[in-house]
Formats: C-alpha cells, structure tokens, sequence
C-alpha cells in the first residue's frame, strides 16, 4: 500500500474531486502561489485560472461566493488559511451556509466545502483550534482528519455531502504519514475510529491531540495498563456511541482537546459521557485541554500551553489512580 | 471496656422483644442515647437507645429475632478499642514519608494512601460517607457485595470496579448475616434501585407506620363511624385555669386546657359509661376503669398512650398524669399497659389553629373526642352579641355500641361540665 503525507492525501483528494466540471477552488494564495502549506501546488498549472482562483484577503467575500456559487449549483471549495482568520468569515458560515437549506424549507442547498488549517506553532492570534466552535452548528458538518488515511476518505465524503463542510486540517500534521489504499474508499462523517485498543482506559481525541494520546497509551502500557484511543475524525456528527462502548468496557475515559477548556468540545463530549454511561463509570471524566490562556509566541511556552502526555497522565493519576 | 447492651423491658409485663431494624451496622460508632435499633414488644415498636459510648463492635442478634427481656444484644466497645478509627497523626507522617522517597511524590498520592489504609470500619461509619464509583457501586449490587466491607485504594479511598472485583474473588464481602442490615435493605430492591425520574423518594414504611396503617384500616372497615358535635362556651373554663394556675396550690403543676377536656371526659364517662366500653361478639363490654388514651404525634408517628385509672384522680391529679405521659412517650419509657390500654381516647389539635376534625376511633375503644382550637368568636348570650373563648368537639362513635342520641347527651355533657368548669374541681 502506497504511503503519503497528509498534504498529498488531500492533494489527491483535491484533483479527483477536480474531475468533476463543478468544481472550483478558490482562497488566498491557492493558485500561483501553490497554497500556503502547499496543497495545491501545481494546480494552477494542471486546471487553470478558471478553476482555481487567488481572491483577496477578504475571508468574508471567500465564504460568501462559495455560499452564493454553491447555491447556484456549483460545488465551490474555499480555502481559509488559517482557522484563525474564519473569524471573519463567520457570518457567512453560521448565518447563511448553515441555515440555507432550514430557512428555504429545504428548496435550497449549499454544498459549499471550506478547507481550513487549525493550530499551529504562530502566537496567540495564529495558534488557535476553532474547530470545536464550528461543531456547535447545526447545519455544518466538521471533518477532522489525522491521517492521510482520514483526510483523503474524508475529502470524498465532503465533495459528495450536499451541506456546507469544514474540514480543519491540522497546520503541525501535514507531513505525518501514512498508508491510504489504492482503490476507493471513503470516510462517513460521524464515524470515529478506534486507533488503538485497549481494556483500561478510553483516551478521546482529534487531530493532533490523538498523537498525544497514542503517546499516552505507550506510557501506560509500560504500567501494564492498556488504553484505547479513539479518534474522532468529525465532530460534528459526532460519533458518540463509540466512546461510549468503549468507556462500557473501559469504565475510565480522559477527553483531550488543544483547544481551551472553558466551554470547549471537550466539555460537551465530557457531558454526553456522563450523561449515557454514568453507571458505568469508576471515577470523574477527566478532560485535559489548551490551557486557559491566548498561546504565547516562544516556542517553548506554546508548547506548555499545549496538552501533553505528560499532563494527561498527570490528570489519569489524579482521577484514576493508574 | 466494652458493654453489652440487654433486651430492655419496656413494659412491666414485657417478656421478650423482637429485633425489628438495627439502625447502625456494626463498627458504627454510638452515642449513648442514641437510638441504635428498633425493637417490637407486643404493644408497640420503640427505638432503642445505647446507654454506652463507643463503638457498635459486635451484633449479636439478627434482626426479626425474638429474645428475652435481659439477653444480650449487641456489644459497644471503646472507640479505638479494636479498630483505630482516624489514621493518627503519627502514622499520616509515616504514609507521607515513605512517599516521598519516590520522586513523584504528591500530597494527592500520599493522601489517597492515608485513606486506603483507613480501616473498613471506619469507612463504614456512615454508609452515605462511602466513596464508590458508579460502576462499583453497580457492579457490587449485581454481585451481592456489601460495600462498607471492602477498602477503597482509588484516589481519595474511593471504591473502585477493581476492588469491587477482588472483593467478590475473595468473596468475604458478601452481604450476608454478618451485615444484616444491608442485608434487609437489598432485599428490597425498589426502595434502592434507581428510579425513573417521575418518581420521588420511596419512603421505607416502618413497624410504626405499618401499625398506623393495620390500625385504622381495621377501624375504618369494622366500626361504623358517627359524628356529633357541639360548640363548647370556653370562657369560664380559660377563666378557671388562669386562676389555678395563679394558686400556690397549683404550682409545679400547670393546667392545660385538654386537661380540663380530659376531667371533663372523665366524668361525661362516668355518667355514660357505654362510653367506655368495646363491642365483642359476647357483648358490650363496659371496663372496669377509665384510662384516657391522648392521641400524641411524635416524630415515628402517632401514639396514643392512656393516662390510666382516671376514675378518681383529681384534676390536678390529672394534669401531673397527663405531663408525665407525655415526656416519657418522648423519652421512650412508656409502660406497656399505657400502649394498648385506653379505655376512651382525645384527640386535640387545638395548638393547630383546628376549628374542627373528626377523628379515627383507636379499636377496640367505642369513641373517640376531637378537640379544636379555643379562639375569640362573636356569640348570642340571650339576646345579646359578646366575645366568648369557643371550641368545637367532635365525638366519633361506634353505632354497634351507642346510638346517636346517647352522642348527643355524652357531648352535651362534656359541654355543660366545661361551660360550668367548678364542677371539674368537685
């Protein structure tokens, strides 16, 4: 089986989405330019201006074109560069991609997909995870793949979902590799995936926070103690009923989340825990996430900012005694 | 140190009792005075209180279990006598020394060592203060395990599915006689079992509610009720008692208005005594003495305890009877005979702003008197409009032993000793 990186992944995922005639790509430096970490590189050349589109800095007039074109029946994919600037996109996602389909009584569809990068290592206005903001919408979907695997299935799902996608891809994971299939597959949205298994401990996460998790499991593992770590892959669905089997077999479960703990995902999935598998559970379910805080410039203080192994086996020891 | 706790006698004819309910489970600690079991003689259910301080080391008989008046029931040690209770000073030291020589030592990990090494007993204490997980406590209840016997090694001694596991591989936990009162509440798995949130709380019916219950019910579906009343001019009566109450001879010894009822009572008896009596297939029994049953709400539920041979007692004699009854139902030290032994029964919850009840007759009594509260109305005296201090009394009769005019002359009675209260001082 072929390996590639998570930026090929989608690369892939993007020109085969590309063969179909509505189709078009459009964002900040997609085309000339190759994209800003590189995804499209190339595609200029290989599709032409027509198909693949520089617009100017302007997120709110990107979402809305895509809103307007997608509407019109084509099958825009916009690129935000970073999830950090969808904050001015905002109004055009909740307010009118979201709602399209609701208000007209369903007469009217936004397939629109928008490709965004969430965290990162760039400061406090550059290193933000939104992704879980975005999950609380209804009428948005919300990919969040963490292999070339996920991201290439997920890619197809999104071109063929007939409602608005964000799919936020991590800025610190597009160089992880991984094996992906030659023949076709594809991700549903709400199915989580178990990454490892395991009998003592449920460890949720998505993006690059997984890896964390797997770190964890490897650290537990040296205890004789055998984590299962799920990833999510989307958000929103959210594919609760995995977590919840699992935390059934495992009555212990840490959710890990980089983004902030105050009224963060983290938090919602906390409660649906709670609320489906209470008696099931042998002690608090813990969460570890970003710390409170707007992520500081020096490398090193953004990675203390940051969940870490560390942390996570610091709060399984305070709630589990393992 | 320690002290057995006897069956007591309640009651001079009282020959054996019955161990309903433990109200501790052993290794709780106790208070003298401090109800600790429910214990059934053949006239009522009455808590019993330890007469020792300590701990409730040793059960010794299973509750349903019928013994004699003196045999030892249970047994109190000294605090600390065979079990430590809070892990001391010394030893909390101890546990956080050899903590700290691992390098990652933590005042959350020293803790939790301190708490798993707490002893069963003192964990089981007080049940509510168990920290169990919520799979533990749900797979302890599949498995028939009694939580307070096992150690908790989670953080903070918190119960895990684990230690419930090992427990149930060792098997020594089980609910089984040596816990019995754990024993008794699972197996009555609605009253613990969690429940639909529509529902709340699922009250337990005690011995006490239970009597309550097969009581009236009996009453209820056996003695056909009939009710008069009558409108009782109270004045001269609150005149009388404010006046005794003033005398030196009544010092020590306060009138209450229910025992100027309760005289009155005595006498209307006296005059018809069909009044005091029981309907039996054999015949009307009329009895031989006049005991006053007072129906008293204590915090179990309603008693009536009787003031007995109140033939020929004074009113004063009265009164003194009447508050001696009261504060030894509330002390638990009634005798046996003043359970069950009422002749004729009042009712009173005139301190309740009642205008008028009717009450229940206490089987196999013939009648019962319901008492309102004494209150400032607007009367025609003759023709004129005054204030007078009124009460309404409502008597409950059974229509098997008196008819309804024989209602109307007893409450009459009572109505013309009370508007006329010198007569209750003959």
């Amino acid at each position: 089986m072929p390996e590639m990186t998570i930026r090929e992944a989608i690369s892939k995922g993007l020109r085969e989405a590309l063969t179909d005639d509505r189709v078009f790509i459009m964002g900040e430096d997609v085309g000339s330019y190759g994209g800003a970490y590189a995804v499209t590189k190339g595609f200029l050349e290989e599709f032409g201006p027509q198909r693949i589109m520089d617009t100017p800095i302007a997120e709110s007039v990107m979402v809305g074109a895509g809103v307007g074109a997608a509407m019109g029946g084509m099958k825009p994919i916009v690129e935000i560069m970073t999830i950090n600037f969808m904050l001015l996109a905002l109004d055009q996602l909740v307010n009118h991609a979201a709602k399209m389909r609701y208000m007209s009584n369903g007469q009217i569809e936004v397939p629109v997909v928008i490709r965004t990068v969430t965290g990162g290592q760039l400061g406090a206005t550059h290193s933000q995870n939104f992704e879980g903001w975005f999950a609380s919408v209804p009428g948005l979907k919300v990919a969040v793949p963490s292999t070339p695997y996920d991201a290439l299935g997920l890619i197809r799902s999104s071109i063929k979902e007939r409602d608005p996608v964000v799919i936020a891809e991590h800025a610190m994971l597009y160089g992880a590799k991984g094996e992906v299939p030659d023949e076709h597959y594809e991700v549903p949205f709400g199915q989580a995936k178990i990454r490892r298994e395991g009998k003592d401990i449920t460890l949720v996460a998505h993006l690059r926070m997984v890896n964390v998790a797997l770190k964890v499991a490897d650290q537990l593992a040296e205890k004789g103690k055998e984590a299962e770590v799920i990833d999510l892959r989307s958000l929103r669905p959210l594919d609760v009923d995995t977590v919840i089997k699992s935390v059934k077999k495992t009555n212990r479960v840490v959710v890990i989340d980089e983004n902030w703990q105050t009224g963060g995902f983290a938090g919602e999935l906390v409660s649906s825990i709670q609320e489906t598998a209470f008696d099931h559970l042998d002690g608090p379910v813990g969460r570890v996430c970003g710390l409170d805080v707007p992520a500081p410039y020096s490398r090193k203080l953004e990675a203390s900012v940051v969940p870490t192994p560390e942390r996570v086996m610091e709060t399984i020891g305070q709630l589990y005694g393992l | 140190m320690a002290t057995e706790l006897t069956m007591p006698q309640m009651g001079y004819d009282m020959q054996q009792g019955t161990l309903v309910r433990w109200l501790k489970s052993e290794g709780a600690s106790v208070k003298k005075g401090e109800p600790i079991a429910e214990i059934e003689t053949d006239k009522a259910v009455v808590e019993f209180q330890s007469y020792a301080d300590g701990v409730l080391s040793k059960i010794l008989v299973k509750e349903g279990t019928t013994v004699e008046v003196g045999k030892a029931i249970a047994v109190v040690g000294a605090p600390g006598e065979t079990v430590a209770d809070k892990p001391s000073e010394s030893k909390k030291s101890e546990e956080t020394k050899t903590e700290a020589n691992k390098p990652e030592a933590q005042s959350t990990r020293s803790e939790e060592v301190v708490s798993a090494e707490r002893s069963t007993v003192d964990i089981s204490s007080s049940d509510g203060d168990i920290k169990v997980s919520p799979v533990a406590r749900k797979l302890a209840d599949e498995m028939n395990i009694d939580l307070s016997q096992i150690k908790g090694t989670g953080p903070g001694g918190r119960i895990t599915k684990d230690d419930v596991v090992t427990a149930g591989e060792k098997g020594g936990a089980k609910r089984t006689e040596q816990a019995p009162v754990k024993e008794k509440v699972s197996s009555k798995p609605a009253a613990e079992a969690p429940k639909p949130a529509t529902l709340g709380e699922l009250i337990p019916i005690t011995k006490m509610r239970q009597q309550i219950a097969r009581v009236t019910v009996k009453s209820k579906q056996e003695i056909p009720h009939y009710y008069v009343s009558t409108e009782v001019d109270m004045t001269q009566a609150m005149q009388l008692r404010a006046q005794l109450n003033q005398s030196d001879e009544f010092k020590g010894t306060k009138v209450s208005v229910n025992d100027l009822i309760v005289k009155a009572s005595v006498e209307a008896l006296k005059k018809y005594p069909k009044f005091n009596a029981s309907y039996t297939d054999e015949g009307i029994q009329i009895h031989g003495s006049i005991n006053i049953g007072l129906a008293m709400s204590m915090e179990q539920g309603l008693m009536v305890p009787a003031i007995m041979n109140c033939d020929d007692k004074t009113l004063k004699e009265l009164a003194a009877a009447s508050r001696d009854l009261g504060e030894r139902a509330k002390g638990g030290t009634l005798r046996a005979e003043e359970y069950t032994g009422g002749t004729f029964a009042i009712s009173n919850l005139g301190m309740f702003d009642v205008s008028s009840f009717i009450a229940v007759i206490h089987p196999p009594q013939a009648a019962v008197l319901a008492v309102g509260s004494v209150t400032k109305r607007p009367v025609a005296r003759g023709d004129e409009l005054t204030i007078a201090d009124m009460m309404n009394v409502t008597l409950s009769a059974d229509h098997r032993v008196v008819d309804g005019a024989d209602g109307a002359m007893f409450v009459g009675e009572v109505k013309r000793l009370l508007q006329n209260p010198f007569l209750l001082l003959l």
